[in-house]
């Protein structure tokens, strides 16, 4: 059986939904900040996935966007992670929760 | 099987087992080593689809820059025993389960994917077209969409540096 973009379509998708579960599931923000580095994994894997099926570069050209915003997001939210845990001694995600209403 | 599905579908077993096991393990130290092989095999689905160069930057900045980054702030916040944050039993779990599956039964029955359609007219020569060179040309090409989003890259990561330093420092 060859294998065609639907089967990368599919294991993206598999692979998002573990990140989604992982975010809703997850206390700890650090994991949490993971789960999310995983669902721009499998959404970066259906770009290049699609950008193959057409014939077209411009699949690979998101990823290398989205490879230099997760870079970033994940540098200020680790910074942010740890000045909380500076100012309040725990990173529980249930006693965070300063901004919640 | 061809060498490809063959590599497919290794990669994809090693990914998802992988990525089930970073949300299961309490411990966020191996939580961040389970996520790395996903990087890993994350990237060799890259060079499978002929995208080399991605592969290569996968590499680098994810399971290089990223996890070293992860590792660095588990190690600094001393989060490495496992009994610092247990989930306490409630209905969060299984509802989280059930719509994941829910929600990935949704995707792979849509429309999108079942009958995905093909491309108009020929494509272009796509084994080349993951190199350094292919993507440099289009990157910098003025008649491409990427040069002016190339420029702002650099200062949203301006940006971030100054953010992250702010921050992190102890006080103002």
């Amino acid at each position: 059986m060859a294998i065609t973009t639907q089967h990368y379509l599919i294991l993206s998708a598999i692979l998002f939904t573990i990140g989604v579960i992982g975010v809703l599931i997850k206390r700890n923000p650090i994991v949490i900040f993971m789960c999310i580095e995983l669902m721009l994994n499998a959404v970066n894997l259906s770009f290049v996935a699609l950008g193959r099926h057409y014939g077209q570069i411009n699949g690979q050209m998101y990823v290398i966007f989205a490879l230099a915003v997760a870079a970033a997001e994940v540098s200020v939210g680790l910074g942010i992670i740890v000045a909380i845990f500076r100012s309040r001694e725990t990173i529980d995600i249930n006693e965070v929760n300063l901004m919640k209403f | 099987m061809s060498g490809e599905s063959v590599s497919f579908w290794i990669l994809a077993l090693v990914s998802v087992f992988a990525s089930i096991m970073m949300i299961v393990s309490k411990n966020p130290v191996r939580s961040a080593l389970n996520l790395v092989i996903t990087f890993l095999c994350v990237a060799g689905f890259y060079i499978l689809l002929s995208a080399q160069f991605l592969a290569a930057v996968q590499i680098i900045v994810y399971a290089g820059a990223i996890m070293v980054l992860f590792l660095f702030v588990i190690m600094l916040l001393n989060l490495g025993a496992p009994e610092a944050l247990i989930e306490k039993g409630s209905l969060q779990k299984p509802v989280a389960v059930g719509l994941g599956i829910f929600f990935v039964v949704l995707i792979i029955s849509s429309q999108a994917i079942l009958s995905l359609p093909q491309a108009v007219g020929r494509p272009s020569v796509t084994q080349y077209q993951g190199t350094v060179e292919a993507i440099g040309l289009s990157l910098f090409d003025p008649r491409q969409p990427w040069l002016f989003p190339f420029e702002i890259t650099s200062i949203l990561l301006l940006v971030a540096v100054i953010g992250a330093i702010v921050m992190a420092k102890r006080k103002v």
